[in-house]
């Protein structure tokens, strides 16, 4: 069954970038939460989730980005989302999430913004 | 002379892993009955978010129970219901806390019900619990 799901991790300038490609849904959002948890871990709070490539996020996967959101600021961090397509854009903003996470063009503004902070 | 109606239906094993095979399903009977894309793709996460609740929470991740997704669909309006015989739960009775609040508790949950309401027209239950507890969602198909 199709259900292409991968999860990549990378720092670049100190900050984490986790990129999702295919459906984040209930049964791939674990790995996402893993991938989150072990850059807070290891001292990371500034993290870029890059969604270029996601198609498809249930409310499994939104959990992931409010779980961490808030200890993530206590700690002088953030999550920042960027290149969302529009169909996945729509999901977040029928929650709000527009007014509680920074939604940014591409990496490299993302990156940027954080430099920018 | 009445419209004529079309009904199919999935039984899947009780498994986040069968969400894909549901949302594949659903879009197909979606594109079936006209609706517009953005329409089923508001229709495949309604039913994602209703399954999975079923899966987690009604059945307790146990893969010896069984979802039913029933679709009927006219010219008019296309029904999904969600068919489970686990502990059933009174969406209504949910608490609705707003999703800053829900951040602020640390909590991620609470969201599935939420998104169905603001996708679907219209939102019913039948709630026997232990027994058989049927989750309705109804999309018009607008032309």
């Amino acid at each position: 069954m199709a259900n292409p799901f991968a999860i990549q991790t990378s720092v670049e300038d100190g900050l984490s970038i986790v990129a999702l490609e295919g459906f984040v849904d209930a049964h791939t959002a674990p790995q996402f939460e893993d991938a989150i948890q072990k850059a807070v871990d290891a001292g990371s709070v500034r993290i870029v989730v890059n969604c270029e490539k996601l198609n498809y996020i249930s409310s499994a996967g939104l959990g992931v980005f409010m779980s961490f959101i808030e200890e993530v600021r206590d700690r002088g961090g953030d999550i920042k989302i960027c290149g969302l397509t529009p169909k996945v854009k729509h999901t977040f903003e029928i929650l709000g999430f527009q007014d509680i996470f920074e939604m940014l063009d591409d990496q490299q503004t993302a990156l940027q913004r954080f430099k920018a902070d | 002379m009445s419209p004529i109606e079309r009904k199919f239906t999935l039984q899947v094993p009780s498994s986040t892993e069968n969400l894909a095979l549901i949302r594949e399903f659903v879009t197909t009977v979606g594109r079936q009955s006209q609706l517009e894309e953005d329409e089923i793709s508001n229709l495949e996460l309604a039913v994602d978010e209703a399954c999975a609740n079923v899966i987690e929470h009604a059945y307790g991740h146990d893969i010896t129970k069984e979802v039913v997704v029933r679709a009927k669909f006219d010219d008019e309006s296309l029904q999904i219901s969600v068919i489970d015989e686990g502990r059933g739960f009174d969406p209504n009775k949910t608490p609705q806390d707003s999703v800053e609040q829900l951040i602020h508790d640390r909590k991620s949950g609470g969201l599935g019900i939420r998104l169905i309401k603001k996708l679907m027209d219209e939102v019913s239950y039948e709630i026997v619990p232990g027994q058989k507890n049927e989750l309705h969602m109804t999309k018009k198909i607008r032309k």
